[in-house]
């Protein structure tokens, strides 16, 4: 009821920073975003780096890419170039957008700097989106409540692709126009609207004189604005969630452990930003790549030997290359069905995808696990989930190996023809090996967590007693290494309800319900569950000596048929 | 020696259930340790100089960049152009890094290392927000009437269905050009048009051809007509691999019955692979084996370019070729069938 005009009078700032944040706040309230944020506790451990580095060098991509809109000009007006280029390309007749690629690599200073750190930046951003989902899966981090998180940055991973490949072929040369005749390939390829679809990409026959401009929307405002707009929601809802932990002592589902945002996190974030940025800078110094000059402006007729894409596009090529061509082309009432395109370009990657996109609901279900997650899984302690990652990881290295296949033929003198034929084969063999190999390692990792729990480390001591009797002593874990090694849960496979009610009636969803029940044995059959106070209690009470025959019969693996009896 | 040496673990365990908790105890966050630099000042203050030299070794990596972009000035050679790159990159990363690996340095071996533990707050909202929530929707609903007035709600439905129209009928009608999508079946080869060298347009006398050479063959056209998109566009579907194979290796090409499509052991085959389009260019002499360096794709040029390995599936389209009166090779026809890759109404 005063008629006092400042908001409050307590303590009224007298230092300019206090002013100016007291200014700030009367008109955003900024200080309760302070209150909230500044000292947040972020975990601490070198793979959750990865996720930064990609952040930061998509900021890179950023930065350069502005850099390069300054100069570049994105126009198919043919010309006959006469610049600062290389002698080769005087006097041919090339696109506006491959001349100023030449102009703003040779004539700009720093220009071919920045294209290159340009480029460098862009494969380092794919490959660290790719390396952090993989430890986003292997840790189980995209479990309730963050399965919507790894929705997101799926679709990010596909918007990488899109930006490189309309990235790169920009600069209108030989090599990244017959990627695009390759795309025109796959469209038509589509049943139906194959034909119309490449129209609507081209503006006409391929490759027409649209297609450099609508790259460059797509590749300069579309994708980046996509990007940009998911990796808020991305990071909102990671700060909502709080990040995930690695298991160890203290750290539970309930609470997060680590150092403040402020200061340690903006030094050590800001600090990586400066790094990434740093290392891709040393690489477009020291690293020449995609030198357009070497190719050529766009001909529709040459086509170099040995030609990649950018790596992250490789396992598309390889699935091309691996597709056998005779009898995979059907024609049905006069339509054309080529299957030899559809199949390697079309089903597989949709395949890969559809199965980043439904694991994590896909496992949510074959678990029946309702709770929230936000201590992180150990890979071996799910050694399905693990093998499956394994699986995946070798059809994408063995498709990217493959697509590469006549580089291996001429660095190693091998047939280019057996070498397609050993890919075609370990296409399919390949993921069920690791997938086996990587679950049976797992298991014998948690088996051997159990050893060590039972009965602690080897001393390498020997001590004989006055009997005669040698033994080894073993050192106990201590109880931070134990608890590192016992907390996880080892899920069973789903148990359902009869199929026939208690008056023999029979129940609706029975068969569905057993259809889930088969694929959560093919989880949970085999499991190793981690020791009890219990059995180490036990393990002890054989006496200090006997340690390596209770190992003989301790309750190891577990394996299906002989589960039920086990609960008893 | 306990006496129950040779017992299942399982019984021992079952035993002693009531004696142990079912699952070990959370032994709570390790014990801080002190790194050197929080127990000696000196350690500190050693780090702390480092730190400092680190961000000044950024500083002149900053200042040695605009000096370097000053001095070296691109000679207008290539090795000119790299040198100025090298020099400006390494600088403007011994800046970045500098600052980088100070900033680390500094957060891991100076700033507060104790471990702090925050909550977690269930994500759901409470029964009691939900609760209001969802009145709040329901009022909403009873305020906009939406529920109770049918017509208006359809009317809205469509209008909203409809706007899109407004926008996506000029874009589709126009993105595709004229959307004639029958311009594949066609290419500029057509009776009597000469066959010329790629890319100087200039034409080929059969006589000229020795046997076992290759050629890249567009249609003859003048200089003028080459410098625009559509000899480009038109040029993607006419590329066509001429080759000149010993008669009598040559076991057979795609000429139907009474018609001789090739020219004294030189056939023409469209170079546009029908995998998916790339131009088959690698000629194998020994074996008239022609190979698509994209998906090695083969083809054998002796044999009606049937596919020998590979992921195509058609052999690539026989240009008809003979010669005129002057003995410049030329073209009987058309191709008889779409070049390059498969599409849905190919065959229509």
């Amino acid at each position: 009821m005063s008629t006092d005009t400042s908001p409050s009078t307590a303590d009224t700032p007298t230092t300019p920073a206090g002013k100016a944040a007291d200014y700030l706040d009367q008109r955003t309230s900024v200080g309760g975003a302070v209150k909230e944020f500044a000292r947040k506790v972020f975990p601490d451990h070198w793979s959750f780096m990865l996720g930064e580095m990609a952040l930061f060098s998509f900021v890179v991509l950023l930065l350069t890419g502005v850099f390069l809109t300054m100069f570049f000009d994105p126009s198919m007006a043919l010309i006959e170039y006469h610049g600062a280029g290389p002698e080769a390309m005087q006097g041919q007749l090339m696109s506006v957008a491959f001349a100023s690629t030449l102009d703003l690599s040779f004539e700009v200073r720093g220009g071919l700097l920045m294209r290159q750190i340009h480029h460098w930046a862009a494969l380092v951003f794919m490959a660290s989106i790719v390396v952090h989902m993989m430890r986003v899966f292997f840790t189980g981090a995209f479990r309730k409540p963050r399965e919507i998180n790894w929705l997101v940055g799926t679709v990010l991973m596909i918007l990488g692709l899109a930006a490189g490949f309309s990235g790169y072929s920009l600069p209108d040369d030989v090599l990244s126009g017959n990627g695009l005749r390759i795309t025109d390939g796959v469209v038509k390829s589509l049943p139906v609207i194959g034909s119309y679809l490449s129209y609507f990409i081209f503006g006409g026959e391929f490759p027409g004189e649209h297609i450099i401009p609508r790259l460059f929307t797509v590749h300069i405002l579309l994708v980046p604005a996509l990007i940009l707009a998911l990796i808020g929601v991305h990071l909102f809802l990671m700060v909502l969630h709080k990040h995930t932990q690695y298991p160890g002592g203290g750290r539970t589902h309930k609470n997060v452990v680590g150092y403040p945002l402020f200061p340690v996190y903006i030094a050590k974030m800001g600090g990586n930003f400066f790094i990434v940025f740093g290392i891709l800078a040393l690489m477009g110094a020291t690293m020449s790549i995609n030198n357009v000059w070497n190719y050529g402006p766009y001909d529709p007729s040459p086509v170099g030997a040995g030609a990649q894409p950018d790596w992250y596009m490789l396992f598309l090529e390889g699935s091309l290359r691996l597709m056998p061509g005779a009898g995979t082309e059907w024609v049905i009432f006069g339509y054309t069905l080529p299957l030899n395109v559809l199949i390697p370009a079309v089903v597989v990657p949709g395949l890969l995808f559809t199965f980043l996109f439904v694991y994590p609901f896909l496992e949510a279900r074959v678990t029946g696990d309702k709770r929230e997650h936000h201590v992180l899984d150990r890979p071996r302690n799910v050694p399905v989930r693990t093998g499956l990652g394994v699986a995946f990881l070798t059809a994408f290295i063995i498709l990217a190996l493959a697509g590469s296949n006549d580089l291996i033929a001429t660095h190693f003198g091998m047939s280019i023809n057996q070498i397609t034929w050993a890919f075609r084969i370990l296409f399919f063999v390949g993921p069920v090996l690791g997938f086996w190999i990587t679950k049976r390692i797992c298991l014998g990792l948690q088996r051997k967590d159990r050893e060590l729990v039972l009965h602690g480390h080897e001393t390498g001591r020997i001590v004989r007693f006055a009997n005669g009797e040698y033994i080894e002593v073993h050192r106990p874990l201590d109880e931070q290494e134990r608890w590192l090694r016992v907390n996880y849960d080892a899920y069973k496979p789903l148990e359902i309800e009869p199929a026939t009610d208690a008056r023999g009636v029979k129940r609706p969803g029975y068969k569905k319900d057993k259809r889930w029940q088969k694929l959560s044995r093919f989880f949970y059959e085999d499991r190793v569950e981690p020791v009890t106070p219990a059995e180490l209690a036990a393990a002890h009470s054989h006496g200090e000596h006997d340690e390596i025959e209770s190992a003989q019969h301790s309750p190891e693996l577990v394996s299906g048929a002989e589960n039920a009896e086990r609960e008893h | 020696m306990s006496d129950n040496q040779n017992t299942p673990g399982q019984d021992v365990a079952a035993r002693d259930t009531a004696a142990h908790p079912e699952r070990f105890e959370d032994p709570g966050v390790p014990a801080h340790r002190s790194r050197l630099t929080d127990v000696d000042p000196q350690a500190a203050k050693r780090n702390e100089r480092l730190i400092a030299l680190i961000f000044g070794i950024s500083c002149v990596g900053a200042i040695a960049s605009v000096v370097v972009y000053f001095a070296v000035r691109p000679d207008g050679t290539t090795a000119g152009t790299r040198l100025s790159t090298a020099l400006l990159g390494v600088t403007m990363a011994i800046s970045l890094l500098g600052i980088g690996i100070a900033a680390i340095h500094w957060a891991k071996s100076l700033m507060s290392d104790h471990e702090h533990v925050d909550e977690r707050h269930t994500l759901a909202s409470s029964p009691e927000v939900r609760q209001v929530a969802v009145q709040h929707l329901a009022d909403g609903v009873e305020d906009s009437g939406i529920a109770r007035r049918g017509v208006l709600k359809g009317a809205a439905v469509s209008a909203l269905a409809l706007f899109p129209l407004t926008f996506a009928v000029p874009l589709i009608s126009s993105v595709g050009g004229d959307w004639n999508v029958s311009k594949f079946r066609h290419t500029l080869w057509e009776r009597n048009k000469r066959l010329a060298y790629d890319p100087t347009g200039r034409p080929i006398r059969a006589a000229d051809l020795t046997v076992g050479s290759a050629a890249h063959v567009i249609p003859e056209a003048s200089q003028e007509e080459m410098q625009s998109h559509e000899w480009i566009t038109e040029k993607a579907k006419a590329v066509v691999l001429l080759v000149r194979l010993n008669p009598e290796d040559l076991r057979s090409d795609q000429s139907p019955e009474g018609e001789t499509w090739s020219y004294d052991g030189i056939v023409a085959y469209s170079k546009i692979c029908t995998h998916v389009g790339c131009p088959v260019a690698l000629y194998e002499q020994q074996t008239h084996h022609l190979l698509c360096p994209c998906h090695q794709s083969t083809f054998d040029m002796a044999d009606g370019a049937k596919v020998v390995f590979g992921p195509a599936n058609r052999p690539l389209p026989q240009l008809p070729i003979t010669v005129d009166d002057e003995g410049y090779l030329v073209a009987q026809d058309d191709f008889a069938e779409p070049i390059g890759p498969s599409y849905w109404e190919r065959l229509k």
